[in-house]
């Protein structure tokens, strides 16, 4: 990517982050939310967010693995049971880390 | 309830140093109603608030941190990566949008998945808003920039507690200060160690891992399991699509499961329960903020 349109992703994100997040603040009591989209944006983090974490689980190098050797998915599953039990997000990731550095140093 | 707890020790612990500043600055105690009273003076709120926003450092400056050393092992120039903190502002759509410009996705397909995971954003925004309307525009601009999840979990929660709400915008202007600062200095200090860490150290995956810690617990009830469990299912079966489609497609299936099955999750739960969530929702967010909106609607949680 070029700096020029690197910059211009950049600004781009950043202006509609800040279009979000001024939008309720600027019209509250001015305009009528559907129900129907409030709805929507509940499911809007869990459905984005494990779109993300399964793909960088499951899939080594673009293909499927489900074996033992696949320490990303050991791991996740491990940091998975961390946050279910402890819903902390600093010892999720560590426990997350530490695990996936000793599966590979036995898988290697 | 663990959440609460600390909540509580944490405006204790604001309250108290609050009655120090009071007794420390004796010689301006008119500017100080007497007692308690003392916190609704705009000083002690602002301090207030960032004493507040202080333990939740904890997780976001290493988090700072691993997003400096990802942006810059992405290839992405140390300006870009610092201006990103500055203009955007959200860890987790910084964190995709680097990897994704690392991966030489196009513009737009970025613009886009950044966006979506911002759209969150629009609750919180629907949240406070009744809180803010009385602000003038430029407060409401800048604390606009100000939320973030971390500084909108504490501020969220010193509006609830109700009081006089007429200065709490400096205590959610400290806290918002509080982790914009912390987040453009662990930015930088990732940046400098950026090239000192070597690809085999696999800091990538803490990606992944911040948003199983965010994902995991706000799975309560059928519905949100179901889409995040179809989101990623597809998202796994449709990788091969070019220009990350996937993701976008997976997250589309995701959501429409989502709604589809929430009226069963509704019918179980009643009314009364739906409100406790929302209380337990809106002090259990300094650990897990990104995922656990207050209640269905931002509205309903007031």
């Amino acid at each position: 990517m070029t700096s020029l349109s690197l910059w211009l992703t950049l600004l781009c994100i950043g202006a509609m982050t800040y279009a979000i997040r001024l939008s309720f603040i600027t019209f509250f009591g001015k305009i009528e939310m559907p129900p129907l989209l409030l709805r929507t944006l509940r499911f809007v983090p869990v459905s984005v967010l494990s779109a993300i974490i399964f793909p960088a689980l499951f899939l080594n190098a673009n293909r499927l693995n489900l074996t033992l050797s696949n320490a990303r998915l050991i791991a996740g599953i491990l940091a998975a049971l961390v946050a279910w039990r402890t819903k902390n997000v600093l010892l999720t990731i560590i426990v997350g880390m530490a695990g996936l550095w000793l599966l590979q140093l036995v898988v290697r | 309830m663990a959440g609460s707890v600390g909540l509580l020790c944490r405006v204790m612990v604001g309250v108290i140093s609050a009655c120090a500043t009071y007794d420390m600055t004796n010689d301006h105690c008119e500017l100080y109603i007497r007692y308690d009273k003392a916190m609704t003076t705009r000083h002690a709120e602002f301090v207030l608030g960032i004493k507040a926003e202080l333990p939740i450092l904890l997780g976001t400056i290493p988090f700072g941190l691993i997003y400096g050393v990802v942006a810059r092992s992405a290839g992405i120039p140390a300006l870009v990566v610092q201006a990103m903190s500055l203009i955007v502002l959200a860890g987790s759509a910084q964190f995709v949008a680097a990897q994704l410009i690392g991966a030489g996705v196009p513009a737009g397909i970025i613009i886009l998945t950044a966006v979506i995971i911002n759209l969150r954003h629009a609750l919180y925004s629907a949240s406070v808003a009744p809180y803010l309307k009385r602000l003038n525009s430029g407060w409401k601009m800048l604390l606009a920039y100000l939320l973030t999840d971390e500084a909108y979990a504490v501020a969220i929660t010193h509006y609830a507690q109700g009081g006089n709400g007429t200065r709490k915008h400096w205590y959610f202007f400290g806290a918002g200060l509080t982790l914009w600062t912390s987040w453009q200095a662990s930015t930088a200090v990732g940046i400098l160690l950026g090239a000192q860490v070597p690809a085999s150290w696999s800091l990538d995956f803490t990606l992944p891992l911040t948003f199983i810690a965010l994902v995991v617990p706000s799975l309560k009830g059928r519905a949100s399991v179901a889409a995040a469990a179809t989101a990623g299912v597809v998202a796994v079966l449709a990788a091969d699509l070019p220009l990350r489609l996937g993701l976008v497609v997976a997250a589309l299936i995701g959501i429409g499961i989502g709604i589809g099955i929430e009226p069963w999750d509704r019918k179980r739960a009643s009314t009364s329960e739906d409100k406790a969530q929302v209380v337990t929702h809106t002090l259990s967010t300094n650990e897990s903020p990104e995922i656990t909106p207050p209640g269905r609607t931002g509205k309903e949680a007031l």
